[in-house]
């Protein structure tokens, strides 16, 4: 396992998102739903980021600048250097008949590649307002909605295979309407590689290792929040560091 | 000559999950072990700071019987020689895990954590600790200390007289996170372990003091990213040096670091690390001597580094 140094080939700014591109060399672009680890030079912890996009020059991943990782990958230019490792995780079993993709927030990541691997299937996206709802060009299809809507206000019927990522009420609200949909969470990591047991969450009743087990999951998880019943704290976006 | 030169911090490294970065060590250093198992503590266990991180996974493990029976064994066909971080919550607990240690193929020392900042601490001292070991195994004991230690000479001191064979130096300090936007504790814990690239200043004025106050081998920790902060623990006085934070970043941080040693070694004109050992102290008249024969070895099957 090594982590590679790789080029910043472009920056685009996308509502408060950057949609960092990087040279892809010979890494291997994995499956949708995996994920990278991202650490630009002089940082102390990689962050994870799921991948949005691929080609066969480039690899592209959404950042929300939230935490001093992030803004370090937001503020790098082209023609910067990184260090990069992956592709890490198990991404979305794509064996689907009626895909429906969900996203909130930045957790729209992903989709952009699952969506293109999947054929343009249709998409609901929500985001917290119309600055960060320009993230939904990246997704073709999508029908979007801004808070108070919610993206389960517009899930009707049970006849879709649905892939989802997003916050935790989010997800949550997901499952309670589609119980077996596939779903892609997050937890704070340190390493990403299974070494630091960091990531663990509720899993099936245990703690576990999002990255080895996850990100993507079909079993319940536990609520991470559940000793800080906050309303503040559960919108807060944490797992990007 | 054959004294083990990189390790990793205990608690740092699932070797199960990253088999190719612990046989990069010289010695891997397991996570810790308690007579129970544990879940370790709640999510969110990882925060990132500006210039560091913070854990609180809880001494994670699956207890004493299943680890002999079921992680040991997997843990000796990595064939690097393994030390084994032992836990608990009473200086008893520590001793029986050292006693169904003692004798272990594969095992080359105990290190004992008395410093762990994210679980409750046994209510003897580090001294009592160590003696109730002492008498439990052969194995090499190396305490593992925190710089938070109100004295930490004379901890080291203290640990010495009751028969330690080595020192562990540092564990991470205890520190809090806050989120920025709902100005709550980031780690379920509330509080967590602070280690990274801060910590290095503070495991140096650990070494330093400690090569100082006793004539143990000591493993230095804290903040090692680069083969020159590794050299930096060996001048405060430090025999080995444990990478931590470092791996989460950098799985090839032990090769890469090697290398930097041995480029370091070659620029000041010197055949090993160990050359420049306790420099830091130049003119200040040091606890050992390289003469001196009551220094222990440390254990090991070698240092990989070729300079």
């Amino acid at each position: 396992m090594r982590r590679e140094l790789r080029r910043v080939t472009g920056t685009d700014g996308i509502g408060p998102y950057t949609l960092l591109r990087v040279a892809r060399g010979r890494l291997d672009a994995g499956a949708p739903g995996q994920f990278f680890m991202l650490e630009a030079r002089g940082r102390v912890l990689p962050r994870p980021m799921s991948l949005c996009l691929a080609s066969r020059r480039e690899l592209a991943f959404l950042i929300d600048p939230v935490g001093p990782g992030t803004r370090a990958l937001c503020s790098l230019e082209p023609g910067n250097e990184l260090h990069i490792l992956g592709p890490l995780g198990n991404g979305f079993d794509l064996d689907v008949r009626r895909p429906l993709l969900v996203g909130g927030g930045i957790g729209v990541a992903p989709l952009p590649l699952l969506s293109q691997v999947l054929r343009a299937p249709p998409a609901v996206l929500g985001f917290r307002s119309d600055w960060h709802a320009e993230a939904a060009v990246l997704v073709p299809n999508a029908e979007i909605c801004i808070e108070p809507i919610l993206v389960t206000d517009l899930l009707h019927d049970d006849r879709h295979d649905i892939l989802a990522c997003g916050p935790e009420p989010m997800l949550e609200a997901v499952r309670a309407i589609a119980p077996g949909a596939q779903l892609a969470w997050e937890a704070p990591m340190a390493c990403g590689y299974g070494a630091c047991h960091g990531c663990a969450v509720e899993i099936a009743g245990e703690l576990r290792r999002l990255c080895v087990e996850g990100p993507v999951l079909r079993a319940p998880r536990g609520r991470t929040h559940a000793s800080f019943p906050d309303p503040l704290l559960s919108n807060a976006v944490t797992a990007q560091g | 000559m054959n004294e083990p030169l990189l390790l990793n911090a205990s608690g740092c490294l699932d070797a199960l999950e990253a088999p190719d970065v612990a046989r990069s060590l010289d010695g891997y250093v397991t996570k810790t072990i308690t007579p129970e198992p544990r879940e370790g503590n709640p999510p969110v266990r990882i925060a990132e700071t500006q210039a560091g991180m913070l854990n609180s996974i809880g001494l994670a493990n699956p207890g004493r019987a299943r680890f002999l029976a079921e992680t040991l064994p997997r843990l000796r066909d990595l064939g690097v020689p393994l030390w084994v971080s032992v836990g608990g919550f009473a200086a008893t607990e520590y001793a029986e895990t050292c006693a169904a240690l003692d004798g272990c193929a594969g095992v080359a020392a105990i290190e004992l954590n008395l410093s762990c900042p994210n679980v409750d601490e046994a209510a003897e001292s580090a001294a009592e600790i160590v003696l109730a070991c002492r008498g439990a195994t052969e194995l090499p004991l190396y305490p593992k200390l925190s710089a938070a230690a109100r004295d930490l000479a004379e901890a080291a001191r203290a640990v010495e007289a009751a028969g330690a064979d080595g020192l562990s130096l540092v564990n991470t300090m205890r520190g809090l996170a806050l989120d920025p936007v709902t100005l709550r504790p980031l780690l379920s814990t509330t509080t967590g372990g602070y280690s990274g690239p801060a910590l290095k200043p503070i495991a140096l004025a650990a070494v330093f003091a400690c090569a100082r106050a006793v004539r143990l081998p000591i493993i230095g920790m804290g903040g090692v990213s680069t083969g020159i902060d590794a050299l930096e623990l060996v001048a405060a006085g430090a025999h080995a040096v444990a990478l931590g934070t470092i791996l989460f970043s950098d799985p090839g941080a032990p090769a890469r670091i090697r290398a930097e040693l041995a480029a370091a070694v070659v620029s000041r004109g010197i055949k090993h690390p160990r050359d420049v050992r306790g420099v830091a102290h130049s003119s200040l008249q040091m606890a050992d001597s390289s003469s001196d024969n009551r220094r222990q070895k440390m254990p090991g099957n070698g240092a990989k580094l070729t300079a």
